[in-house]
């Protein structure tokens, strides 16, 4: 009942990692300049949201949770970046990590200006999985060929000027 | 384009620096014929990205009848001072820290300066620190001025110097090396293990606490004497601490300490503490601590007769006994209304209990040889204490 | 003397690490528990530090009493 839900815990955690560390398997993820994986995500209205249907627009992916407080201080400021380049043929989704979904619709209902970009949930983790998600939060830039052309780890305040540099040169491509 | 958008992506990963943080506190400790009261402030504030400074203050009123100053009618100095002021340097995953700490009493002087090295690795989800710490201490005693009556350092209790000078005090140097480990082991459980080794010399005993040997037939059958200690020590210390998150959300932690020194203490520490919040704005925890400690080799609370052995004390720290701690603390988290920088709030309250039950220390002060209590068949001493912490925190 | 061959030990170990890239088996995004100030190794340092004085000053042991890391590393 105790046990925690990831299938690779403790002991047998180390040794998988260790096996991989050893073998030097090539890792898995989204990396800079390569296709960015694909995915099918439920999302917070009911539909089921997919990387592929962005194709032709610059996709901007944002894994958050509420327990992680540089994620909460940036949502705000990810819902003006949706809002500004929208138009532009930009799309920001912000996949929330949590297994249980419950915290993270109070904190989105409890703020002052609601998110209006698609929030996606990845429950069972297997999109952070297969983008490697290394730092909570963490954001990563599609172009519109569908490539990662930015990763970007943590949130410092400061750092949206990044998104936005980067956001304003991939939509004039 | 391509590479000038690529190299925008220089991660910004490393640790995370402490929360900027202020606190006011008071402390008052009772028991055993002492009281021990005061204030302190600490602040915690963060100077751009990767500087966190901090510095307190702390205070010491004491007000003391204990059975040692009962037993030796010796004088008691009354206030301790104790001021700090630390950074800590984040680079990357690395955290420099270094600070000094200084303490003042009217017959203890002392100064410390540490310095640590932490690191996050394997993914953050282990942390090992390296720190050391060196310390000076100035002891002085404190006398009755024979003229004035008022109190006053026994100008030369460190002895003489070459021209003949009086020195004040003598000297205790202090070195402490640890080593720390936290290991993230499951989505639940975290383990922090610990390494410490302390090292000691110069005079390390109370100028006031006296020994007593067997002398039948004077005053109560027992005389007191000088203790005589040591002038070096050295200990290791290592403790593990795994601390389970429930499932319900409250947080058991586990602490055990193993300890032995040069002196001949052996010691073993046993802590759990149950953390539970409760309706929104509340957090609770019970903490319930078991301790008992081997006598060091050259204690004794009666010796047989006078210069008995070279090395001789009676402090009951050096004593063997078996300590017990309970202990309950109450949290309340608000937020301060028209004060928007300030993130969080809370309101402390603490409370414990000690008990220690010593097993070879006697409560000289009832010696009564007419009621049959001779010297050393007195009743073993028991100190019971009640420590209350109650503060005001702020996250800004 | 032993006090520095753990340092090796250690050092020997982090620079293995560098070049190795051994993966989180507790995922920064299954980090939750530890984002909860409960699970914080000294939630209140001052307080931790006040009752480790008076028991310092009390008992004959000393040391090891620790207390850093934890936390969801969030940044």
């Amino acid at each position: 009942m105790i046990r925690p839900r990831s299938k690779r815990s403790g002991f047998k955690g180390l040794a998988a990692a260790t096996l991989v560390a050893v073998l030097s398997l090539p890792l898995l993820g989204a990396v800079a300049g390569k296709p960015a994986p694909q995915f099918n995500l439920p999302s917070k209205d009911g539909k089921t949201v997919s990387l592929a249907q962005y194709k032709g627009q610059v996709v901007m992916i944002n894994f958050w949770a509420s327990w992680c407080h540089p994620c909460r201080d940036e949502m705000p400021l990810l819902e003006n970046i949706y809002k500004q380049y929208n138009k532009l043929g930009f799309v920001l989704l912000g996949v929330n990590v949590e297994p249980d979904s419950k915290a993270a619709d109070g904190f989105l209902t409890a703020l002052k200006s609601p998110v209006t970009f698609p929030v996606l949930y990845d429950r069972d983790s297997k999109v952070s999985q297969e983008f490697s998600v290394a730092s909570m939060p963490s954001t990563v830039i599609v172009d519109r060929k569908g490539n990662v052309r930015m990763l970007h780890l943590g949130y410092k305040p400061g750092d949206e000027q990044e998104y936005m540099n980067s956001i304003r040169q991939l939509v004039r491509e | 384009m391509l590479q000038a958008v690529v190299l925008l992506a220089a991660p910004a990963f490393g640790g995370v620096l402490p929360d900027d943080r202020a606190d006011v506190f008071y402390h008052r400790y009772e028991g055993g014929g002492i009281t021990i009261q005061g204030p302190e402030v600490l602040v915690r504030k963060k100077i751009g990205d990767s500087l966190s400074v901090s510095a307190s203050y702390y205070e010491d009123l004491i007000s003391s009848a204990s059975i040692d100053v009962k037993l030796s009618a010796s004088p008691y100095h009354e206030k301790r001072k104790q001021k700090t002021a630390g950074f800590d340097y984040l680079h990357g995953k690395t955290t420099y820290s270094a600070g000094i700490i200084n303490s003042k009493e009217k017959d203890y002087q002392s100064n410390t300066t540490y310095y640590s090295v932490s690191q996050d690795m394997f993914g953050d989800l282990t942390t090992v620190s390296m720190s050391f710490k060196r310390g000076w201490d100035r002891v002085f005693a404190d006398i009755k001025d024979a003229t004035t009556g008022q109190i006053i350092n026994q100008p030369s209790f460190g002895g003489f110097d070459k021209d003949g000078n009086p020195i004040a005090y003598r000297i205790a140097d202090h070195r402490g090396y640890s080593l720390g480990l936290s290991q993230i082991l499951t989505r639940s459980l975290i383990a922090d293990f610990n390494y410490e080794v302390l090292t000691d010399e110069g005079y390390l005993q109370s100028p006031y606490r006296k020994i007593r040997y067997l002398s039948p037939g004077q005053g109560k059958g027992f005389t007191l004497a000088d203790q005589v200690y040591p002038s070096t020590r050295t200990s290791n210390a290592v403790s593990v601490d795994l601390k389970y998150y429930m499932p319900w959300r409250a947080a058991l932690d586990g602490q055990y300490r193993f300890f032995s020194d040069t002196w001949g203490i052996i010691a073993n520490t046993f802590q759990l503490t149950y953390t539970q919040p409760a309706w929104k704005h509340w957090i609770f925890d019970g903490t319930m601590r078991y301790y008992t400690q081997t006598a060091a080799d050259f204690y004794s609370d009666l010796f047989p007769r006078a210069d008995y052995q070279n090395f001789m004390a009676r402090d009951r720290e050096l004593a063997a006994f078996n300590s017990y701690l309970v202990g309950v603390g109450a949290s309340y988290e608000f937020n301060v209304p028209r004060m928007p920088w300030i993130n969080k709030s809370s309101l402390n309250l603490r409370f414990d209990h000690l008990l220690i039950d010593y097993s070879d220390f006697r409560n000289a002060l009832l010696t009564d040889s007419a009621a049959g209590i001779t010297a050393g068949n007195e009743p073993l001493y028991k100190l019971n204490a009640n420590i209350i912490q109650a503060f005001f925190s702020i996250w800004f | 003397m032993r006090l520095i061959k753990l340092l090796l030990a250690l050092a020997v170990a982090y620079g293995v690490s560098g070049c190795s890239p051994i993966q989180p088996w507790v995922k920064p995004y299954e980090r939750e528990h530890f984002a909860d100030p409960i699970m914080s190794l000294s939630r209140d340092p001052i307080s931790s530090a006040y009752m480790d004085h008076v028991l310092e000053s009390r008992e004959g042991a000393r040391g090891a009493t620790g207390g850093v890391g934890g936390g969801c590393g969030c940044n």
